[in-house]
């Protein structure tokens, strides 16, 4: 009797499998298969006896309490998701790299491909740095108000830092974008750095619009203790290095020059 | 997730009514929303994140979220689907996050040369642990978290919303950013690893309470 695999009898007990009927039907005749099947089970029992902890009766309520300074007025529509500042930067980006790559796929001589796609690909690489390079300009400047920002008297109980939570939001989707963007290029340390620039806009984001001075306190030391600005600095310094190397570009044959001056 | 029909129907049109209040401008719509998925957010992110600090961020964000992709909601879907599907992709993020985050406190160790900690099952303690350690329940929980621990992440994702929160395979999936195909594989493989760092543990406490020598 040719007996259920592993793979069966798990997709049977877990209710994915596709030959249900065929299954039930051999445990019916199969002791071996039974067996097998408890075996499995017993493991599954096991894990269910794992505790949840309650988080309380009141957990919905403390949850609202947690979230509802955090919400806008109003959710937006969707529409109105793409007409936000960032995804129309993000948006912008794209065009930019597509644009790049039809002038670069333009004005390089045909029949050569493997120089095609290595112009292609400095092109488009020369945008990314450039807009990630705005970017970080953009975020250290944030940072650095936020780390300086203190209380304008000192017996004053709250600080405004709506301004710079709303641009942490702003900065926050673009950071993802280019973050996704320097791992398909594989520069593993340029995302490292945007990874972890996130997580500070992230906690400056949800933070709360008026913040109490120890409450901003606690944001600068994690700011600094994460050393992100210095990163930054480090990475924007190295991508303009990266820019500046590759100018002025390669010699180029005159025929080149001229296609891109017609272009 | 797992409710009668009537109830769920009913909690689903009731939903739809406070989503559509919410995108009206009515934000204390929201809080009904907010109070009534909650819970079974809060347990999905528990068990996929392992601990509470972490579920409750997960919580928070997926609310969040909700909120300002409300308007991308199809009203005919369930919002409680929906606001689980944001809380498990977020569930996902966090425990990346985590797991880089632990990643760079611990110094690489000289023995990570031969290539055999990349499988998650070795980071599984060894041995067979004591009968007197058996005999103790907190201690096959603990084996139990390090056995879900060692999953990877879409492992624990699919095994977590299949076999305790009753997805559907193609909910799944969508959290997965994966084929169905696929997404059974992965529940599969999360099951075969807990059973192979699991089945001897639990055998031999369930010979150990045969003979009545469990406390």
């Amino acid at each position: 009797m040719k007996h259920m695999t592993e793979e069966e009898l798990i997709a049977y007990r877990e209710g994915v499998a596709e030959q249900r009927a065929v299954i039930s039907g051999h445990l019916a005749v199969c002791a071996e298969c039974r067996g097998e099947l408890a075996r499995i089970e017993a493991v599954l029992a096991a894990l269910d006896t794992l505790p949840v902890p309650d988080p309380g009766a009141d957990y919905g309520r403390q949850v609202w309490r947690e979230i509802a300074p955090r919400l806008a007025q109003k959710p937006g529509r969707w529409w109105q998701v793409w007409m936000e500042p960032r995804r129309l930067t993000a948006a912008g980006v794209m065009v930019a790299l597509i644009v790049a790559a039809f002038v670069a796929g333009r004005i390089t001589k045909p029949g050569k491909t493997s120089d095609n796609i290595a112009n292609q690909e400095q092109v488009r690489e020369r945008v990314l740095v450039v807009a990630i390079g705005e970017h970080l300009g953009h975020s250290e400047r944030m940072l650095v108000e936020l780390s300086n920002a203190e209380p304008s008297d000192p017996a004053q109980k709250q600080v405004n830092i709506a301004a710079e939570q709303r641009r942490a939001e702003d900065l926050l989707q673009e950071n993802r974008l280019y973050r996704q963007t320097a791992l398909q290029e594989g520069d593993a340390g340029l995302a490292s750095v945007l990874d972890e620039l996130e997580r500070v806009l992230l906690d400056v984001a949800h933070s709360p619009e008026e913040v109490t001075p120890a409450q901003l306190e606690a944001i600068q030391k994690k700011i600094e203790g994460r050393g992100i600005l210095f990163k930054v600095r480090v990475v924007n310094k190295e991508l303009q290095q990266r820019q500046e190397a590759r100018e002025p570009e390669p010699a180029q044959n005159d025929s080149t020059k001229r296609e891109r001056n017609k272009v | 997730m797992q409710q009668s029909v009537e109830s769920t129907q009913a909690i689903a049109e009731s939903d739809a009514i406070a989503v559509e209040r919410t995108l009206a401008g009515d934000r204390e719509a929201y809080r009904v929303l907010v109070e009534r998925h909650s819970h079974n957010v809060f347990r999905l992110a528990y068990r996929m994140t392992g601990n509470r600090h972490d579920a409750e961020e997960v919580v928070q964000e997926a609310f969040l979220r909700g909120y300002q992709k409300l308007g991308q909601f199809a009203a005919r879907s369930n919002f409680g689907t929906w606001v689980y599907r944001i809380a498990a992709n977020y569930a996902i993020d966090r425990m990346r996050q985590r797991q880089k985050e632990e990643a760079r406190r611990e110094a690489p160790r000289a023995d990570d040369q031969d290539g055999m900690e990349n499988d998650p099952l070795n980071r599984i303690p060894d041995g067979a642990p004591t009968p007197e350690r058996l005999t103790q329940s907190i201690e096959l929980r603990k084996q139990m978290e390090q056995a879900l621990a060692a999953l990877s992440d879409a492992e624990r994702t699919a095994f977590v919303m299949r076999h305790w929160e009753g997805c559907g395979i193609e909910e799944i999936a969508g959290v997965l950013k994966s084929s169905s195909n696929a997404t059974k594989n992965t529940v599969f493989r999360a099951v075969q690893k807990l059973r192979r760092a699991l089945q001897p543990v639990v055998e031999t406490r369930a010979q150990a309470r045969a003979m009545g020598t469990e406390s």
